[in-house]
């Protein structure tokens, strides 16, 4: 470990390891976050679910958003796997299905950073537990 | 210094700052009860740890009540040292103190001299609410050879405490337990007998109730006296004279020689001797030590033991046994004046009457409670006979006349009887401290240099300081002389012994404050140094009023080496006379 | 540092690891290792989540999921459902008790909604025993800029402006004590934390420890630079054994990174902390007993003044704070004074963390803004009184303290508002009593505490509480009489008046702030010779109701001392002389004809 000398240093040290502990952050206003939540259950996996949701936690880091990337269970739109629920803060959710590497990096680009809409939106047809106050 | 004013009872009043509640009350001549609380101002030692609460008074502005011992008076403050809520708090205080304490009070070694009962006459005390229900604390009772620990009579005032650890660095005693159960005890609550306690008694000087008593002797002593198989002999030590009058009302300095020799004749003893005969005898054989340790250290001996300790004080004895084991080779190898007198008492004075050891029976009457413990000790008996069979106090001197219903006041003056009651003024001031050293410097000074001192007063020597030291011209030799009393001075001047920091050659060591003036079996003199320096007075004008002033002029201590010991240092004087010292630090239990 | 998805707090405080909350950790992270997710989903050991009634706790971030009475063999399903699924395991959600409802997250439970987490901000949140996580939570941020930005008295001058007043319970401004330390003149100066919780149900303090050690060691820093001391010191009982680990862990990271030991953020300034360890006496929260303690002599209290901030350890000017003021101190220096006294009440600004313990729900540590009122505490955030009973009292600041009652429960909480009602804030134990609980019996309960750990040093304490505590019991068996009761007055009244120190001072306050509130229920029985809670077994009599015993001899067999007698199918009858009212006779009848007055 390094020593600490000086104020600046503490905080570059803080910037360099806040995000590790910004999931927990995140978790205690959520709503103020954007939110995606990939569909893991045993089809979404099968699809290729994994690979997406590991690709928005590492492409939300690294291109700067404060991001929540949960997973979720079957959405019910086997159809369309993996299917992933994005919520940016004050919009209501939207569905996105059969994502892939390609459709989730236009997500991010367009949707989550400008709120453009792309293809592959699902109308949303369910209410949540969590949505229900 | 800051003068501080005041309302006391609605009287003005400007003190320093720094004084407490209760002091400044004082100069108003208001006495506001006190019980833990305890100032020697002699010794620059104040008990106040605001534990009793006796002493509580109403202090405008403030939410309770102010312990008034304890609490330093503030600009301004306004004070009320009776008002009811006042007289309502130091009453049921007082009624609880009471309810955990025993009532057997006609039958306590204190009654009439307690504190406690003091306090419960002056506050009016007439009965104790529940007492029916209240549980008591209680102890086990701990008899030691000195002193007796009756911890059920113990008020938590923590005077023994102060004594024992402030003053004589002893730390013997200490609070222990927590809530109703705590209680002033040696670590773990073992007895005294396996604490470092010295017996010097300053605990029992100080307590305020039964708690901390002497062992009593005085039925031992009825016992001999009414014995007619044996003979019965007194040796009085030097304070006891400058204090037993104290027990008789009579004032502080008081000399009393006369009476007391009366009184113990009166009393039945066979012979009244007085324990200076020996100290004289002390300072032929402690002298001749000095000067034989100072010859061989002139002669440019590194080896020899400098400087030379005194060793009469047998609470001081205790505590290098305990406290500096790895010194036992610095102090003199002389006995203490009881001992020497026990020892040839009953060889060369038994001979002298044709009477047999077993049927002489020894009594010392001495300003100390370790002495008690020393005439115990086992190296100074034989064949399971001590030489000193019973040692009592002061007091305890005083409880016997008075049993005996002996007008004291009124008796005439008396002579000791021969040859063991002669003495010279060098071993009278031996109850003061200083005296031994001031003794053995005048015959030490005479054998050294051949020749006679035309003044035998030292007065740089004498003194209450604590720890005092002079430089006395021996004949062109510069010899340094310390002076402690009170064990916590005398470890200062150990500790530097052992740095090697010390540049004296001879240093002198009594126990308790004043030297045994102030002595654990003395009637209490509460720190009063003024009681003290009266005592101290009065052991000087019995010196001034000797002819012999000189030990080795003691005439019958020439006859005594001529006729049996031959000369100072001898073998035979070193059988009788001459002791060893014992590593008692693992005595004591440790974890 | 790797990026996790998905976090798994589980609660590391004494409570929850006394519940096995080790074994969980290990069990999660085999089931992830095993499911290859060990690199995505990390699992964090936390200090105290506070909602201890319920423990052990897994909190999953970043959904907020709360987890209630996780078994280490529930990591399976937490894992195979949750983090794999993405389906919360409904049976280990936290139930509403009123609403019968499930809650999903922790910022739905009535539990966490009315608190405001200042001291506890970091508990059940980072791991306590790495330093970075406090760091990222802007930890030391407040020790450097106060070394670099701020002069001591602007420190001192923002703490004062912040109205923060001691935790430990008698409420003494902070930023004044801070001011009263630096002003003493001396070569060396100590800054000591009190750690020595004593009171019985309370653990505020140890959760701090155990859950953000590195606030209170910030604080200290602060403290020592203020008041111009190198030293610090950590006054801690022996029997928090894990928050003197987490110290010990906390001291050394800090020192690795430079952030206590010489010259600090490069500034000059030196400050180092040590840990000294007290055997649990209860007197040695008082502070200058503490000092003592930590001397090495015995741990008792001497009066004031002198004062610690003039003469304190080793005769040298000493700052004593508790805990949890300490942990508020950070906050106060990087959000501003001002932010942190528009919390609160007029005279007592910012939170006030309380145990809560007793007949209620929500048993746990809650923090809460000065000014909620006892109403909230004990029925929102406390989830109410247990098995539907009916609330009859609830005993703040430890056993030192008073009982409120039904018409204090509106009072705003602070300071002054429980003093002027007989009890005090003391170090935030608050028991909840329901009508179960007999008044005397809790004045006794407590008085037995306050017996056993007074020092025993002023005679008012060591015997008056002794006396007091004699004369509850005598009531409790009913040999009181009337006169008793003007005796225990007057008895806490001197006691209180003419004690050494805050413990004798207010020993009296269980007895006599039931005499004040329940006065009828001690006339019940010193008069009456009842009990009405039932809680005193001297004061019942067990007697059988002829129109319900149906003469079945299950009493008579219960009873293990035969003073129940009978016919099969007649009347049974008990003795009182030979009843010892232990109650096996009531357990075993069936026809509720066993009765007891």
């Amino acid at each position: 470990m390094s020593k600490i000398t000086s104020l600046s240093d503490l905080k570059k040290k803080r910037d360099e390891i806040k995000s590790g502990l910004e999931i927990r952050e995140m978790a205690t206003d959520p709503e103020n976050h954007v939110q995606v939540k990939v569909a893991m259950a045993t089809c979404g996996i099968a699809a290729g679910a994994k690979v997406i949701m590991d690709f928005f936690v590492e492409q939300l880091d690294r291109r700067n958003i404060d991001g929540v990337v949960t997973q979720t269970g079957c959405m019910g739109y086997c159809y369309a796997e993996p299917t992933i629920e994005v919520k940016l803060p004050g919009h209501d959710s939207v569905v996105f299905g059969g994502v892939d590497l390609k459709k989730a990096d236009e997500i991010i680009e367009k949707y989550i950073k400008t709120g453009e809409l792309v293809d592959g939106i699902i109308p949303v047809n369910y209410e949540t537990i969590d949505s229900k106050e | 210094m800051d003068q501080i004013k005041l309302t006391i009872d609605g009287k003005a009043v400007e003190v320093p700052k720094g004084t407490t509640i209760y002091k400044a009350a004082k100069t108003l001549g208001i006495d506001i009860p006190i019980l833990c609380y305890m100032d020697l101002k002699g010794l620059n030692i104040e008990n106040k740890p605001g534990g009793c609460r006796i002493c509580v008074v109403e202090v405008e502005g403030r939410r309770n009540l102010a312990s008034s011992c304890s609490t330093d008076v503030s600009e301004g403050m306004v004070v009320k040292t009776s008002t009811i809520r006042v007289l309502n708090a130091r009453r049921t205080v007082m009624e609880l103190i009471l309810s955990d304490h025993p009532k057997d009070c006609l039958t306590c070694a204190k009654s009439g001299k307690c504190d406690l009962q003091d306090m419960a006459i002056k506050l009016g005390i007439r009965n104790i609410p529940g007492q029916e229900f209240a549980e008591m604390s209680t102890y086990r009772l701990d008899t030691s050879p000195s002193i007796i620990r009756e911890m059920d009579k113990c008020i938590m005032c923590r005077r023994c405490e102060t004594m024992c650890n402030d003053f004589q660095t002893v730390g013997a005693l200490s609070a222990v337990n927590r809530g109703f159960m705590s209680v002033v005890a040696p670590a773990f609550e073992m007895n005294l007998e396996h604490s470092p306690c010295t017996y010097c008694g300053q605990c029992v000087a100080v307590c305020p109730t039964g708690a901390l008593t002497e062992v009593d002797h005085t039925r031992n002593v009825i016992a001999a006296l009414s014995d007619p198989t044996k003979t019965v002999i007194v040796q009085t030590a030097p304070a006891v004279r400058a204090a037993l009058g104290e027990e008789f009302g009579l004032e502080p300095g008081t000399l009393v020689t006369g009476k007391m020799v009366t009184a113990l004749r009166t009393l039945g003893f066979d012979y009244v001797f007085d324990t200076d005969f020996a100290a004289d005898l002390t300072i032929m054989e402690e002298g001749s030590e000095l000067l034989g340790r100072l010859g061989k250290f002139l002669a440019g001996d590194k080896d020899v033991k400098l400087p030379i300790l005194t060793s009469c004080c047998p609470a001081w004895v205790n505590f290098f046994e305990h406290n500096f084991p790895d010194m036992k080779d610095i102090p003199s190898t002389a006995r203490s004046p009881q001992q020497m007198f026990g020892s040839i008492a009953k060889t060369y004075f038994a001979d002298k009457i044709g009477v047999k050891r077993e049927d002489l029976i020894v009594v010392s009457i001495m300003p100390c409670l370790a002495k008690k413990y020393e005439c115990q000790r086992d190296e100074f008996s034989v064949d399971g006979n001590p030489d000193v069979d019973f040692s009592i106090s002061t007091r305890e001197l005083g409880f016997l006349i008075k049993q005996a219903n002996i007008q004291f006041n009124g008796l005439p003056d008396e002579d000791f009887d021969k040859p063991m009651g002669e003495s010279t003024g060098a071993a009278v001031i031996f109850g003061t401290t200083g005296g031994v050293i001031e003794a053995a410097t005048r015959t030490a000074f005479e054998l050294h240099t051949g020749k006679s001192l035309s003044n035998v007063d030292f007065k740089e020597l004498r003194g209450l300081e604590g720890i005092r030291h002079a430089t006395i011209d021996f004949g062109g030799f510069p010899l340094k002389i310390g002076i402690a009393h009170g064990l916590g001075n005398a470890r200062k001047l150990l500790e530097d012994i052992k740095a090697g920091r010390s540049e004296f050659h001879a240093i002198e060591i009594m126990a308790c404050p004043g030297g045994c003036i102030g002595g654990g079996g003395q009637p209490l003199h509460h720190g009063d140094s003024t009681i003290l320096k009266a005592r101290a007075k009065a052991i000087y004008a019995e010196d001034t009023s000797k002819t012999l002033r000189k030990s080795h002029e003691n005439p019958y201590i020439i006859k005594l080496y001529e006729e049996f010991l031959g000369k100072p240092l001898s073998e035979k004087a070193h059988h009788l006379l001459h002791t060893h010292y014992f590593d008692k630090s693992k005595n004591t239990f440790s974890i | 540092m790797s990026k996790y998805s998905m976090h798994l707090l589980v609660c590391g405080g004494t409570g929850c690891r006394a519940s096995a909350s080790d074994a969980i950790v290990e069990n999660l992270k085999t089931e992830l290792e095993a499911k290859g997710l060990s690199d995505t989903v990390q699992v964090i050991m936390t200090g105290c989540f506070g909602f201890c009634e319920k423990g052990p706790i897994v909190k999953v971030s970043p959904d907020n999921t709360f987890y209630v009475q996780v078994k280490p063999e529930d990591a399976r399903k937490i894992v195979e459902e949750h983090v794999i699924k993405g389906r919360k395991v409904r049976e280990l959600l936290y139930v509403d008790p009123k609403a019968n409802e499930v809650i999903e997250d922790s910022k739905h439970m009535g539990f966490y909604k009315k608190q405001i987490r200042i001291a506890l901000r970091n508990c059940g949140f980072i791991n306590p025993e790495i330093l970075d996580e406090y760091i990222s939570r802007d930890g030391y941020l407040a020790l450097g800029k106060a070394l670099t930005e701020m002069t001591p008295e602007e420190v001192i001058k923002e703490i004062k402006a912040s109205g923060l007043r001691g935790r430990g319970g008698a409420g003494f401004p902070t930023g004044l004590k801070w001011e009263l330390s630096r002003q003493s003149q001396s070569d060396k100066k100590y800054v000591v934390c009190n750690a020595d919780e004593g009171d019985p149900g309370a653990f505020m303090d140890r959760s701090i420890l155990e859950g953000d050690p590195h606030s209170v060691l910030e604080a200290m820093a602060i403290c020592g630079y203020c008041i111009g001391a190198d030293t610090g010191l950590v006054y801690i009982r022996a029997e928090y054994p894990l928050a003197i680990q987490r110290l010990k862990v906390a001291i050394s990271q800090a020192r690795e990174y430079g952030l206590l030991g010489k010259d600090i953020f490069g500034t000059g300034f030196n400050f180092d902390i040590e840990l000294k360890y007290g055997a649990g006496a209860f007197v040695c929260g008082e502070e200058t007993a503490l000092i003592h303690s930590m001397e090495g002599h015995r741990g008792e209290p001497t009066l004031k003044p002198p004062f610690p901030s003039v003469s304190g350890y080793l005769g040298k000017p000493t700052n004593v704070n508790n805990v949890e003021t300490f942990a508020n101190i950070p906050v106060i220096l990087l959000k501003g004074s001002a932010w942190f006294s528009s919390i609160g009440t007029e005279k007592s600004k910012g939170t006030k963390v309380f145990a809560l313990a007793g007949k209620i729900n929500n048993v746990g540590l809650i923090e809460v803004p000065m000014g909620t009122t006892l109403r909230e505490v004990i029925f929102e955030i406390g989830g109410g009184i247990k098995n539907g009973r009916k609330f009859k009292a609830v005993q703040t600041g430890g056993p030192s303290g008073g009982c409120l009652t039904e018409k204090h429960l509106d009072l705003p909480i602070d300071y002054e508002s429980l003093v002027a009602n007989g009890s005090m804030m003391g170090s935030g134990g608050m028991i909840v009593l329901d009508e179960d609980d007999c008044m005397v019996s809790i004045a006794k309960y407590f008085l037995d505490f306050t017996v056993e750990e007074s020092c025993g040093k002023c005679s008012p304490c060591r015997i008056g509480n002794k006396r007091l505590y004699e004369l509850l019991d005598k009531i409790c068996k009913g040999n009181g009489v009337a006169d008793d009761l003007t005796r225990l007055k007057n008895l806490g009244l001197v006691i209180k008046d003419t004690s050494l120190c805050g413990l004798g001072q207010s020993s009296p306050n269980p007895v006599l702030s039931t005499l004040e509130n329940f006065m009828v229920e001690y006339t019940e029985h010193v008069h009456d010779k009842k009990c009405r809670a039932g809680e005193c077994k001297a004061l019942m009599t067990y007697s059988i109701l002829e129109e319900h015993c149906v003469g079945c001899t299950a009493c008579a067999r219960a009873c293990p001392v035969g003073a129940i007698t009978g016919e099969r199918k007649q009347l049974h009858v008990i003795n009182p002389a030979i009843c010892i009212k232990c109650g096996a006779c009531l357990e075993k009848c069936k026809f509720d004809a066993v009765i007891v007055q």
